[in-house]
C-alpha cells in the first residue's frame, strides 16, 4: 500500500492564488508514481511538514538584495510570520544558502565551500539578477554568470533586486518543494566523507 | 606666483593644458620631484589626492592624478604621467607623500600592470593574486579559458613585494613579508555577518589587542569599469545605482551631471530641484540604515527596527515617484525620467513631520545609552589623517575635516538652500556617528525649504538618442552618502566612453581600518568598521 498526496498545502497563501503550479503538479506525479510505503511515506510528511515552517537561512548577501532581505527582517515585512527568522550565520546552522548577489570568481570557492559545509538536507535559492544569470553584470570578467553554475539551484527569484513580496513568494515556493520532497532515501543522502575530502584537499589533513 | 609658473619653475618639462581643471603633463621621470613640491611646498600645498586613475591610450600607459587645495578654496588640480613601456611600465610612488594612494596605487598595478616604485606592498588589490593579464589594458585577452570560475581558494598570501630604484637607474624586486614571523593572524570575512558585505580582514594580534590589519578586498569586484567601455553613455547610467546601493541617487546624479558638462547641457530647474531633493531623501535612507547595522553590530537589535521603521517610509516615497524601492534609476542624462508622483509633497511633509520625534527616539534608545557610549570612544582619527587618507563624508566631517562638497564646488540647488555642515571634533566613532544623525536632520532643513518650491516645467532637455561626447576629459564630485563621490569620463569621440572612473568615498574609508584598530581590541574592529560605514560594492565596484 502506498500513500499518495492530492494536494500540496502551505499555511500562508492557497494553491490556486500561486501563478505556476504546473511544477508542483509535476513534481506530485513522480512521486504518487513511485510511491512509498504508508509507514515512511506518512513519517515523510511530518519531517516536511517540520522543515518547510522552520526555515533558518544562511545570510550570505554580497550586495543589494541582502538590504532588501535586511528589510525582511525588519518589523514592515516581518518573515518571522513565515518561520524564516532565524538567520543564521554559521552554514552549520541553517537550512538553506539564500544568494543574494553577485558571485565573482574570487568569491566562487568560498561559496562553494559554505554550501558543502550546510547540512542535510539543504537547499538553494538564487535571489536576484545577479544570482540567476549574472544580471547586469554578465559580461564582465570576473562574473560567475548564475550560481547555478557552481551550485544546484531550488528556487530562482527574479528582479533587481527582488521586491521583499517576490522574495516571499520565492520562500514560500521552496516550502511547497519541501512539502513534497522524499525524505527518506530522497533528499536525505548522506554524501560521502570521502567526496567531501576530494573537493577540499586542504581540509583532508590525516584522512 | 601662479600655480602654473610655480610648475613650470620646479619642473621645466611640464606642459600644460587649460580646462575646467588645469592639467599638467609630466615626464615619468621627473614625476617624483613635482610630486614632493606640490606637497610641501607652502605655494602649492595641495594636501588632498582626489583621485587616482589608470589609465591605457594604448600607445603608453599612465595614470591621471587629482589633486586639491583645501587651504585655497578647493582648487583641483590634474597630473598625467604617461610610460611608453608596456612590458615593465614603471612610475614612482606618491604613497608615502599622500597615504590614501596606497590602495590607489595597488588598484592600478591590478588593472594595468604599472609598478610603481618604492611602494611598500605592491599586490594585486581586486583580482585573485594567480590571474592571468591585467583586464583594463585595451588589449587585455578576455578569453574565459585564460581565467576560470577557479575551485579552489586562492592561496593566502603572505609573500610581497617592493619595488626599488638603486643610484644606477636599475629597478629591483625585493620581497618582503606582509606579517611578521611570529604573528598570530585570525581571518574576518568574506562571509562575515558584521563586515557589512563580503570584506575580508586578515587580523594580527597580540593577545585580544590588534597589531595589523591586512585588507583582503574584491570579493564583490564585479570590474564595472571595463563594461563601461562596451556600452553606450545612456547604458553606463545603471551601474551606479548599483555601487554604493545606499547613495544611489547621488551617484547617479554625478555621473549624469559629467556627462552634461561635457556636452554642455542645461539641465531644467525642476530636474535640479528633484534631483536635489531626492539626494537628501537617499542621503536620510542611508543614515537611518547606518543607524540601525551600528546599533545592530554591538547587539542592539531593537534600534534597527526602528530605523528601518522611518526607512520604509523614504523608500515608499521612492517607490512611489520611480517605481523602485532600491536600484531607482531614476535620474537620466538632462535631468530625470519621471514626473513627481502626486502624492510627493505631502509624503515628504509627512516624513518631515514625525522626523525630529523619532530622531530624539533613537538618541533616548541608543545615542545616549552608556554602553554604547563607551563602545563607540574608539578608533581615533586625526583630522590631518583624515585629511593624508582623504576621508571625505561624515567620517570625515566627525574628526572636524570641513569637507562637505555641497559647500565647496556647490551643484544642483545647493546653492539656494541653507544648511550646516554638521563637524564634530570627537575623533573617534562616536563622533562619526553623531556627524550621521544631525546630518538627517540638515537632509529634512534643505528638504523643507524645497518642498513647496519644487519649480514647475520640464523634467529633462532635449537629449540626441545616441549621445556622443566631444573628445575630452571630465571629473565631476558629488557628496555621496559616505563621502565625496567622483566620476571621470575620457571620451575620444565614439558613443562609447574611452575610460570611465569611480571614485568611491569607500574605497578610502576601508584605507584607514589598519590605523583606526590598531591598538584596541578585536571587537572594536566590529564598531569602527560599522561607524566608518562602508559599503563593499562601493569599494569593489
Amino acid at each position: 500500500m502506498a500513500v499518495t498526496i492530492d494536494d500540496v498545502k502551505i499555511k500562508s497563501m492557497k494553491t490556486e492564488d500561486f501563478k505556476d503550479n504546473e511544477y508542483i503538479e509535476k513534481l506530485v506525479e513522480e512521486l504518487n508514481a513511485t510511491g512509498a510505503n504508508v509507514a515512511v511515506g506518512k513519517l515523510d510528511q511530518l519531517i516536511n511538514w517540520g522543515i518547510a515552517n522552520s526555515l533558518w537561512p544562511l545570510c550570505f548577501g554580497t550586495s543589494c538584495c541582502a538590504i532588501e532581505f535586511m528589510c525582511l527582517g525588519a518589523a514592515r515585512y516581518d518573515m518571522a510570520r513565515f518561520g524564516f527568522e532565524v538567520a543564521r550565520n554559521s552554514p552549520r546552522q541553517a537550512d538553506y544558502i539564500m544568494v543574494q548577489g553577485t558571485i565573482v570568481h574570487k568569491m566562487a570557492p568560498a561559496l562553494v565551500r559554505l554550501y558543502d559545509q550546510l547540512a542535510e538536507p539543504k537547499y538553494v535559492i538564487a535571489c536576484g539578477g545577479c544570482a540567476v544569470s549574472g544580471g547586469p553584470f554578465k559580461k564582465s570578467y570576473c562574473v560567475v554568470d548564475g550560481v547555478d553554475k557552481i551550485l544546484p539551484v531550488d528556487v530562482y527569484i527574479p528582479g533587481c533586486p527582488p521586491r521583499p513580496e517576490a522574495m516571499f513568494y520565492g520562500l514560500m515556493q521552496l516550502q511547497r518543494k519541501i512539502k513534497i520532497q522524499k525524505f527518506f532515501g530522497g533528499v536525505n543522502r548522506k554524501e560521502k566523507i570521502k567526496d567531501f575530502f576530494r573537493k577540499h584537499p586542504e581540509d583532508a589533513g590525516e584522512y | 606666483m601662479s600655480v602654473k609658473d610655480k610648475i613650470s619653475k620646479i619642473c621645466p618639462s611640464a606642459t600644460f593644458e587649460e580646462g575646467d581643471i588645469l592639467l599638467v603633463n609630466v615626464p615619468a621621470k621627473d614625476w617624483r620631484a613635482l610630486a614632493e613640491a606640490l606637497k610641501h611646498d607652502p605655494e602649492l600645498n595641495f594636501d588632498v589626492l582626489t583621485a587616482v586613475v589608470g589609465m591605457d591610450w594604448k600607445e603608453t600607459l599612465g595614470v591621471m592624478y587629482y589633486f586639491t587645495a583645501t587651504s585655497r578654496n578647493w582648487e583641483m588640480l590634474s597630473v598625467k604621467v604617461a610610460v611608453a613601456d608596456r612590458e615593465n611600465p614603471y612610475i614612482h610612488t606618491i604613497s608615502d607623500l599622500w597615504k590614501v594612494a596606497n590602495f590607489q596605487e595597488r588598484e592600478v598595478y591590478d588593472f594595468y600592470g604599472i609598478k610603481f616604485i618604492n611602494h611598500p606592498d605592491m599586490r594585486r588589490f581586486f583580482l585573485r593574486n594567480d590571474w592571468k593579464g591585467y583586464p583594463l589594458r585595451k588589449d587585455y585577452d578576455k578569453d574565459p579559458k585564460l581565467n576560470p570560475i577557479p575551485e579552489n581558494d586562492e592561496k593566502n598570501e603572505d609573500n610581497t613585494v617592493s619595488y626599488v630604484e638603486d643610484p644606477n637607474g636599475v629597478i629591483k624586486p625585493i620581497p618582503s613579508k606582509v606579517f611578521e614571523m611570529h604573528d598570530y593572524v585570525m581571518n574576518i570575512g568574506p562571509q562575515h555577518p558584521s563586515t557589512h558585505g563580503v570584506m575580508r580582514f586578515r587580523v594580527a594580534l597580540n593577545g585580544e589587542e590588534v597589531k595589523k590589519i591586512d585588507v583582503v578586498s574584491g570579493y564583490i569586484h564585479r570590474g564595472i569599469e571595463k563594461l563601461c567601455e562596451e556600452l553606450g553613455y545612456p547604458q553606463i547610467l545603471h551601474f551606479t545605482d548599483r555601487m554604493d546601493y545606499m547613495s544611489a541617487h547621488q551617484n547617479r546624479h554625478c555621473l549624469c551631471m559629467c556627462i552634461e558638462k561635457a556636452l554642455g547641457l542645461q539641465v531644467p530647474d525642476r530636474a535640479v530641484v528633484i534631483r536635489t531633493m531626492m539626494d537628501e531623501l537617499m542621503r536620510i535612507s542611508s543614515h537611518l540604515l547606518a543607524f540601525g547595522c551600528t546599533a545592530m553590530d554591538m547587539g542592539a537589535t531593537t534600534a534597527f527596527f526602528y530605523g528601518f521603521r522611518e526607512r520604509e517610509m523614504v523608500l515608499d516615497i521612492f517607490e512611489k515617484t520611480c517605481g523602485a524601492r532600491m536600484s531607482m534609476n531614476y535620474n537620466v542624462i538632462g535631468g530625470v525620467i519621471a514626473d513627481l508622483h502626486p502624492d510627493f509633497v505631502k509624503d515628504v511633509k509627512a516624513l518631515l513631520a514625525i522626523m525630529p520625534e523619532r530622531l530624539k527616539e533613537y538618541h533616548t534608545v541608543f545615542s545616549g545609552n552608556l554602553i554604547a557610549k563607551n563602545r563607540l570612544h574608539v578608533g581615533h582619527l586625526s583630522k590631518e589623517d583624515a585629511i593624508n587618507y582623504c576621508i571625505t563624508g561624515p567620517s570625515g566631517r566627525g574628526s572636524n575635516w570641513s569637507c562637505d562638497c555641497r559647500k565647496k564646488h556647490p551643484y544642483a540647488a545647493y546653492d539656494r538652500v541653507e544648511f550646516d555642515e554638521v563637524l564634530l571634533d570627537g575623533c573617534d566613532s562616536y563622533a562619526r556617528y553623531m556627524v550621521r544623525m544631525k546630518e538627517i536632520e540638515q537632509s529634512c532643513r534643505i528638504l523643507e525649504q524645497l518642498v513647496d518650491r519644487i519649480p514647475e516645467g520640464d523634467i529633462r532637455a532635449q537629449v540626441p538618442k545616441i549621445v556622443k561626447l566631444p573628445v575630452g576629459h571630465w571629473y565631476t564630485q558629488v557628496e555621496a552618502s559616505r563621502g565625496t563621490f567622483g566620476v571621470y569620463i575620457e571620451s575620444d569621440g565614439s558613443k562609447n566612453p574611452y575610460r570611465v572612473h569611480f571614485q568611491s568615498p569607500c574605497f578610502n574609508l576601508v584605507g584607514v581600518m589598519d590605523l583606526c584598530c590598531k591598538g584596541h581590541m578585536i571587537a572594536d574592529v566590529i564598531t569602527i568598521g560599522a561607524a566608518l560605514d562602508f559599503v563593499i560594492p562601493d569599494i569593489d565596484r
